[in-house]
């Protein structure tokens, strides 16, 4: 396996909060990787950082071995990397076809859409199957913010989907969400998977991340504490540690000392 | 459905058009000038600010040098009054255009109450240097040729170029608004840091946006100060100007294609002949006040969007005999 995404060291502060410290983090093309840690500890930072919402005060991003440190939203998702919000976030008052619309265009010049329609057949087309593989098509007329909770992740999922990016990043996409769709969601990521989509994952429901994932990496304080496999991590005392606050900071470097 | 709606925007285009062959008084055919020009000034501005959500309370700017473009033109190239005069209409929204990407370039870097702000400070700016600057003609403002014309042969000409600015802003409006351009600047005002990460690019989307609303305006401004002859800086660089075609928008249906064209067709005409009727110069304030009080109490999207809802239930109980309280009727609302 290759790596396709990588953080290396990176560092960002918001005045005295020390939100990353150091954070290094790798994702395998193909793979399904998980991102966990206690409230606080940084992993919707990262993310930010990744997708260039939030510049790093230090350290590098790079993506197919490209730089892309503090690139731009929208460049960083023209290269293709996806990714959904924690708080999910739809265009409300524009139907469901077209917030899948919004995104279709991945590479387009913005000059181009102003002499051309909202969608091609092709793209309209796309567009809709997306939305059946996410159960959505029989409300793809209807304005999003009709939409339930549950309806929004997965919409969020799909119009992330249908510009194709190689590397999807979803922010807690079983936070909020009832039992039934948090497994129907496993389900799509795995089938995408399959079809060769690459995963980052933040999530809080345990036995979602480690059903899932072929790697995960635990974040405490703004660092990466600890990467290997789902059961590997899961038994690690650093990690019951982060989670329980078993120790202060000096035993956890202790500990990393070490071991 | 849709043949249907062209058949209705066709058939107000012709009310419009036969509007002076019928109402033969130039008292009313001024009020029809004024009444034109301010649905296209407001079809323009909701063009941007409408889809967008970037409320611009600094329109008369656009409108002001559209004035000042025809005045100094026609003065200083010794344009005689008369026909020829209307060329100089489209440049009257060329310079706007030229004025708004500055202005456009460094207001859009904020959002929300900083940017309206932001716009109003740079009105007032453009008033005072109107005011004070030489080439404006100060206070005194500038007057330009007469033209030899009378009564109603006076009004129909700039009555039917006033028409034809109407007819391009509403087609301009329309096509925006069907273009993958419109959809980007709705994907903004819903979530404009979304709409970024979904590869949209903001900057550009809301600038360009921006500068082509002013093009509009600032023909309308052009062909305000041929139609008066005479103009002012202080009434051409209105803050009044600035509200009224907001507040136009907001009474019809902020955002919607027609929204503005009802919200003008109602204030101005009625604002027009209350002021020339009673000779009272501030009675239409009070008519604005109680309809701005109706409508943010029981329509506060709109008057178009309130009567599409009525509409919309009414012909689904028709349908089916059920209860018009449904997404669909909810899904109607929401499209211009």
């Amino acid at each position: 396996m290759t790596t396709l995404l990588e953080a290396h060291d990176v560092s960002r502060s918001f005045g005295g909060l020390q939100a990353l410290a150091g954070c290094s983090l790798l994702v395998e093309r193909g793979s399904i990787t998980g991102l966990i840690g206690p409230n606080g500890s940084g992993k919707t930072t990262l993310f930010n950082v990744i997708t260039g919402y939030i510049k790093a005060d230090t350290g590098r991003v790079s993506f197919e071995g490209k730089d892309i440190t503090n690139a731009r939203p929208n460049a960083v998702f023209a290269l293709g990397i996806g990714r959904t919000f924690q708080m999910t976030r739809i265009f409300a008052r524009i139907s469901v076809v077209e917030n899948m619309l919004v995104a279709t265009q991945r590479e387009e010049s913005w000059l181009r859409g102003l002499t051309r329609s909202k969608s091609s057949k092709s793209e309209l087309d796309n567009a809709m199957e997306w939305l059946d593989f996410v159960g959505l098509a029989r409300l793809a007329h209807l304005p999003a913010g009709a939409l339930s909770y549950g309806q929004r992740k997965l919409l969020e999922l799909a119009y992330v989907l249908v510009a194709d990016p190689d590397v999807i990043l979803l922010d807690e996409p079983a936070g909020g969400v009832n039992l039934t769709l948090i497994n129907e969601i496993g389900e799509k990521i795995r089938s995408l998977n399959a079809a060769g989509k690459t995963f980052l994952i933040v999530e809080h429901n345990m036995e979602f991340v480690m059903n899932l994932c072929d790697t995960v990496t635990v974040m405490h304080q703004g660092c990466n504490l600890v990467t290997g496999r789902p059961d590997e991590v899961r038994s690690n005392p650093l990690v019951l540690d982060a989670y329980l606050g078993g120790g202060d900071d000096e035993d956890v470097a202790e500990e990393m000392s070490n071991g | 459905m849709k043949l249907k709606q062209s058949a209705w925007w066709a058939l107000a285009l012709v009310v419009f058009a036969l509007f002076p062959v019928v109402v033969t008084n130039p008292f009313y055919t001024t009020i029809g000038i004024f009444t034109v020009m301010y649905m296209s000034c407001a079809t323009s501005w909701n063009m941007f600010s409408g889809y967008s959500g970037y409320v611009s309370l600094g329109t008369a700017i656009f409108f002001g040098c559209g004035a000042y473009t025809m005045a100094l033109a026609s003065i200083d190239w010794h344009v005689p009054g008369g026909a020829v005069q209307f060329w100089l209409v489209p440049l009257g929204g060329v310079v706007a255009m030229a004025i708004a990407v500055p202005l456009g370039a460094v207001a859009l870097r904020v959002r929300r109450h900083t940017f309206v702000v932001i716009t109003i400070a740079f009105f007032f700016v453009f008033q005072l240097a109107a005011i004070n600057a030489n080439f404006t003609g100060g206070p005194a403002g500038l007057s330009l040729a007469l033209i030899p014309w009378q009564g109603n042969a006076y009004n129909t000409p700039f009555y039917y170029v006033a028409l034809l600015i109407l007819v391009f802003a509403v087609v301009l409006s329309a096509l925006v608004r069907r273009s993958r351009f419109g959809l980007q600047l709705l994907a903004i005002r819903d979530d404009e840091d979304r709409a970024l990460g979904l590869g949209v690019k903001v900057k550009a989307v809301k600038l360009t946006g921006y500068t082509m609303s002013s093009f509009t305006v600032g023909m309308a401004g052009a062909l305000y100060a041929m139609f008066l002859g005479q103009i002012y800086p202080q009434f051409v660089f209105d803050p009044v100007f600035d509200v009224t075609v907001a507040l136009m928008a907001f009474l019809g249906g902020f955002g919607t294609l027609l929204g503005p064209l009802v919200g003008g067709l109602i204030l101005e005409s009625s604002q027009q002949y209350l002021t020339a009727t009673y000779s009272n110069g501030s009675l239409y304030l009070i008519l604005f006040g109680a309809l701005f009080l109706i409508v943010v109490l029981f329509m506060p999207q709109g008057i178009v969007v309130k009567v599409k809802e009525i509409w919309m239930k009414r012909s689904l109980k028709d349908a089916d005999g059920v209860d018009g309280a449904t997404p669909v009727a909810m899904a109607g609302s929401v499209k211009p």
